[in-house]
């Protein structure tokens, strides 16, 4: 099932009595999920990308513009007839029912000729419990569980009654480093098992890479840029979209076009064809440096890290708008630790110049 | 003993000795005065020792009345008031406009005087040779005949009290019940929603377990409450209580000590320890329920 949202606008009444603008929490989002798919929402919190949740599941309402699930319009639907399945940020286990009976709880909404006998309706929930393996658990009740294990029994309530379209909110925030590892590549496994249609949400950068087929780039409330990771690592359209994405983080520095030559402080760092004279913020990715004796770019070397699989250096320049610069070296290059200064030639990949005002990339 | 639980036990002593001297004292001597035969208060002397109290306290008819007055009034307003308060406050958590006028309304009794509330009440029922009250003016309206509300039948008297009681002890639970609901986390509501359940399942499945120890708790403190009622049906019959067949056990307990026919502290601390007993007794039933029926 494809998940269209066209032109989605969620204002809400501002707050402030002093204040009269409304807040959009949602501006104008545009966008078709395909068929099959793991989408991620992605962004800073406040950007919006709960919201669109919401949205989507039914339980708020737009203000503008439509969503439709396959060809037909679910805008005015409440949520019970959308046939989503939801997994909450908390996970909103009932405390009071034990595992089987909280995935059967959905299954016992069933009226008419969908209802169910208690024996179908435990094997349903049983099949279910069986795809996110928490079948061994299900007479215990939530609070007997552990973090990552009633994070599945939710994932398994929402796959109960095989919804069209699974949302996750924020399904990670809520376990430890070494589970969310876990956990994300296990909701890729159920997702690729079952082919829901998923989107789930997230402000880890990390988390949207590693699993999802498709990122969208959230910030306040406006969508920034769609596309596979990989592509919207590599070619991000704005200098937000270039922070948010990557650790370590971009370096920014300030810089100048001159005569088609991209200069930062007193060095001459790249050729930039075609670009015209001005100021302009740069980014460099930390894997974008080779160390090079000859190299253009000259830094004071404040430490150097040595990580096993690379050698992290940490130096300053004038020219950075952030106090450290990071870049990451493979450790075949044989470091001098004791260096004071290190020189860089940039890999024109990785160098991504923006307007200095709006942000805008500026393509080279 | 170590230092710590020395200076623990330190801190305690006051209250201890407050506790000792004017709660634990008296119930040992209550104990033993319901257990001394033909006790004088004028001499402070006794024939024997034995069961004699009890057995005329169980045999006394007006102490069977107030028997039979108390568990009416507790069978009786526990559950209806409890009930109410539960409709009341969800009726309160689902609306937004105007919910602190409202609360601050069913508030009221709260914190107004019991026999304030009782002229109130008169006003509304008794029957007197110039009105015969706002209450049967209604009735009149509907056709049908006046009651007298304050002198008249048992069923009449019995039903004034027991509006009354509950409409004494609604804002507390009012009280109690909305903050339980309003803690509530939204998202099992939200959650229910995604998945189409009816709001009858809602309440039924979620929100009842979610408040259950909340409600567990005012029926305990209710069956408590209402087993200790005295106040009311003063206020509403006055002090003759016995007169008015409408005596309730801590009444008795009153009478036997202070009233016309006082003088008895004997026959007064055997009624005491008997409601103790009771209370007790269903203290512990209400425990065993909670236990099997509540989470967490």
């Amino acid at each position: 099932m494809k998940v269209v949202l066209e032109h989605l606008t969620k204002r809400f009444p501002s707050r402030n009595r002093k204040e009269k603008e409304d807040v959009i929490a949602v501006n104008d989002f545009h966008f078709e999920i395909p068929d099959g798919q793991l989408v991620a929402l992605l962004g800073p919190s406040g950007c919006g990308k709960s919201t669109t949740l919401n949205l989507i599941c039914g339980l708020q309402k737009p203000s503008d513009g439509k969503i439709f699930f396959g060809e037909t319009d679910v805008t005015n639907l409440p949520p019970e007839s959308r046939g989503v399945g939801l997994v909450f940020q908390n996970y909103a286990l009932y405390p009071h029912l034990t595992v089987e009976q909280n995935i059967m709880f959905p299954l016992g909404n069933l009226k008419g000729k969908d209802k169910l006998s208690k024996e179908e309706m435990k094997a349903k929930a049983l099949e279910a419990a069986k795809v996110v393996q928490i079948d061994q658990l299900m007479e215990r009740k939530p609070s007997e569980l552990s973090g990552g294990q009633q994070q599945r029994v939710a994932i398994a309530r929402a796959l109960v009654k095989r919804p069209r379209v699974l949302l996750l909110d924020e399904p990670l925030s809520n376990l430890d480093a070494r589970l969310r590892l876990q956990t994300r590549e296990e909701i890729r496994r159920i997702q690729r098992e079952t082919l829901i249609t998923t989107v789930f949400v997230t402000h880890d950068q990390d988390e949207a890479m590693s699993i999802s087929d498709m990122i969208v780039v959230m910030e306040a409330g406006v969508v920034q840029q769609i596309g596979k990771p990989q592509s919207v690592y590599d070619d991000p359209v704005n200098l937000f979209v270039a922070k948010f994405l990557g650790t370590p983080a971009i370096n920014v520095f300030d810089g100048t076009v001159k005569n088609e030559k991209l200069i930062i402080g007193d060095d001459t760092v790249l050729d930039t064809p075609g670009v015209p004279d001005q100021d302009v913020s740069v980014g460099i990715r930390p894997e974008g440096f080779w160390v090079d004796d000859n190299g253009a770019f000259k830094c004071d070397v404040q430490a150097v890290e040595v990580m096993g699989r690379d050698v992290s250096i940490v130096s300053t320049h004038a020219g950075s708008q952030s106090e450290k610069i990071r870049s990451i070296i493979s450790t075949e290059f044989k470091m001098n630790h004791d260096l004071k200064q290190v020189r860089f030639t940039l890999k024109p990949g990785k160098v991504h110049i923006f307007n200095k005002t709006t942000g805008e990339r500026i393509r080279f | 003993m170590d230092n710590k639980s020395m200076k623990g036990w330190l801190y305690l002593l006051p209250a201890i000795f407050f506790l000792g001297v004017f709660m634990v004292y008296p119930l040992v001597d209550v104990f033993i005065y319901s257990f001394e035969e033909g006790y004088n208060s004028a001499s402070q002397t006794f024939f024997g020792v034995g069961g004699y109290n009890y057995s005329y306290v169980l045999h006394d008819p007006y102490f069977l009345q107030a028997l039979k007055n108390t568990f009416l009034l507790v069978v009786i307003t526990v559950p209806v008031s409890t009930l109410i308060a539960l409709l009341i406050s969800l009726g309160l958590t689902s609306i937004t406009k105007l919910r602190d006028l409202y609360q601050t309304i069913f508030f009221l009794p709260y914190v107004t005087n019991t026999l304030a509330i009782g002229l109130v009440f008169m006003i509304l029922f008794k029957k007197t040779p110039y009105s015969d009250g706002m209450v049967n003016m209604l009735l009149n309206v509907f056709g049908a005949g006046s009651v007298d509300f304050i002198d008249g039948p048992y069923w009449a008297k019995m039903t004034v009290l027991c509006i009354y009681t509950i409409w004494v002890v609604l804002p507390f639970k009012i009280l109690i019940l909305t903050s339980a609901l309003l803690s509530v986390n939204q998202d099992y509501y939200n959650a229910a929603r995604v998945d189409g359940t009816s709001k009858f399942r809602i309440f039924m499945r979620i929100t009842l377990p979610m408040i259950s120890p909340s409600i567990f708790y005012l029926v305990i403190t209710g069956f408590i409450g209402a087993f200790k009622a005295y106040s009311d049906a003063v206020a509403l019959f006055g002090t003759d209580l016995n007169a008015a067949g409408m005596n309730t056990i801590v009444g008795y307990v009153y009478d036997m000590l202070y009233g016309d026919s006082g003088g008895y502290p004997s026959y007064a601390a055997a009624a005491a320890l008997i409601l103790f007993v009771i209370v007790l007794t269903i203290t512990c039933i209400n425990m065993l329920i909670r236990r099997k029926h509540v989470y967490i």
